[in-house]
């Protein structure tokens, strides 16, 4: 039984045009017993800047507190935001720190940057980045994952379309999967708001 | 469990507090996850007016490619770049660090970056742990001495040569140099080279995929060619989309407006010292 197996879990994170959306499955549970449905496994680190910490539900609560620990202090140091690709590699350089007894998750950073522009990334548990412009996922489910976006996947669409798509990827690959589901949690972000979806799954 | 913690702030390096709890699982039975491998076929070669290195562009978590367009061909010095395989995290690590330290000695000497001095930074990183930091590397570069071409091995070997290859699918494109390499090739001979051994790696090897990128190092100029040869397109994209009629049920909406930030214009007179 890996370690990743422990919890359970999915997150995905796809570009579209201006704009980006992460989203992850609610539940928590202990190896094969479920034990709560309404599970966060996003995180906002800051108004445009987006964290989704899949694997072990322990290591995942540690490292978002020490990068909101990190973060709180660069905002209060340079007075504004920290970008997301300084994010992604302050995240990878924590991980890294820890190579010969690593943290068992796999961060997806998703934040809007620049001008407006999107940018999505993921890590393996020692801090490998992977930048993509199209989509990235992470969790229990990704080889159904992987394969659900490489389909359905479009480049620059608009927002309604990408929650559309990104939920129905998200959906159909954790109902292959017996340790995530019982719904979807969606955040949809462009330059002026933030929506944040729940959706309906299969419970089971 | 009495010991008194005081947390200090940690000096930089690999931290080892994790280890226990980790090898305390791993007894229980729990296997450590995959981490991300660059299966690799990693290459260089030197021609007539310097070095040129190649490498193929596919990242692999286990048996699934989580990269199809990742960059093996890291910046070392302005006339020095290493392409690296075995763990990703390792090898982008263990360039970046030797990159910075690289710089620095810029800095101390005034002097342009030597590539046996880049060499013996990472081999004695890589030595001191005793290959558990899994990085496979081709160092190339040009200085004021010449063309220089070494491999690095995770245990911390060197060796010197005028063409060298690396990775799982080594052996693929070490078969392709082996055939046709001589030595004074062009620019052009030898990019023709590099992008046949790469795709002989490619296409034979399963660790290795997608895209040839490759960089020319001369005397006073680079070129960096990302994805100079592209033989995988997606083949197969249907012309009719993926429509959804059945729309995703939600439950509920929560619409968060994001504020725009205050924007302070000075005016009057700035403030008396």
């Amino acid at each position: 039984m890996s370690i990743f197996e422990y919890n359970g879990g999915a997150i995905i994170a796809m570009v579209g045009k201006n704009c980006f959306a992460i989203a992850s499955d609610r539940r928590f549970g202990v190896q094969l017993q479920t034990i709560a449905t309404d599970f966060k496994k996003i995180y906002r680190v800051s108004d445009r800047l987006f964290l989704g910490l899949s694997g072990l539900a322990t290591d995942a609560q540690t490292l978002f507190q020490r990068l909101m620990f990190k973060h709180k202090l660069y905002q209060l140091r340079e007075e504004r935001d920290m970008k997301p690709e300084t994010f992604a590699s302050l995240v990878s350089a924590i991980l890294y720190e820890k190579r010969f007894g690593p943290y068992f998750i796999q961060p997806v950073i998703a934040g809007l940057g620049d001008k407006d522009k999107p940018f999505i990334c993921t890590m393996d548990s020692i801090g490998a980045k992977e930048l993509a412009k199209d989509f990235v996922v992470a969790g229990t489910a990704s080889e159904s994952l992987y394969g659900a976006c490489e389909a359905m996947f479009k480049p620059d669409m608009e927002p309604e379309e990408l929650f559309e798509t990104i939920s129905q990827a998200l959906l159909s690959s954790v109902d292959r999967d017996c340790l995530s589901g019982w719904g979807g949690h969606v955040f949809v972000v462009t330059p002026t708001e933030v929506k944040e979806r729940i959706l309906k799954g299969r419970m089971d | 469990m009495g010991k008194a913690v005081i947390d200090v702030p940690p000096k930089g390096g690999f931290s080892f507090d994790l280890y226990k709890r980790n090898a305390m699982l791993s007894k229980d039975g729990v296997q450590l996850p995959p981490f991300t491998k660059t299966g690799t076929t990693i290459v260089g070669l030197i021609f007539q007016d310097g070095v040129i290195l190649g490498a193929d562009t596919r990242a692999t978590s286990g048996s699934i490619v989580c990269d199809k367009n990742c960059e093996k061909i890291h910046y070392m010095a302005p006339n020095i770049y290493c392409c690296g395989a075995g763990t990703a995290a390792d090898t982008e690590a263990v360039t970046d660090m030797v990159s910075s330290q690289l710089q620095l000695h810029r800095y101390h000497t005034g002097r342009e970056s030597r590539v046996v001095t880049a060499l013996t930074y990472l081999k004695r990183h890589l030595f001191s742990y005793q290959g558990h930091v899994s990085a496979a590397l081709v160092l190339g570069g040009v200085d004021f001495t010449g063309p220089h071409l070494h491999t690095i091995y995770p245990h911390g070997s060197t060796d010197t040569l005028p063409y060298a290859t690396m990775g799982s699918g080594s052996l693929a494109a070490m078969a392709i140099f082996e055939s046709k390499y001589k030595e004074g090739l062009t620019r052009d001979e030898g990019v023709q080279l590099v992008t046949e051994a790469i795709c002989s790696g490619i296409f034979n090897d399963l660790g290795s995929g997608s895209n040839v990128d490759i960089c020319v190092i001369t005397k006073g100029n680079k070129e960096f060619l990302r994805n100079h040869l592209q033989p995988n397109p997606r083949t197969y994209v249907s012309p009719k989309e993926y429509s959804f009629t059945k729309k995703t049920e939600v439950l509920l909406t929560k619409i968060t407006p994001l504020k725009e930030k205050v924007k302070v214009t000075e005016v009057g007179d700035a403030m008396e010292e």
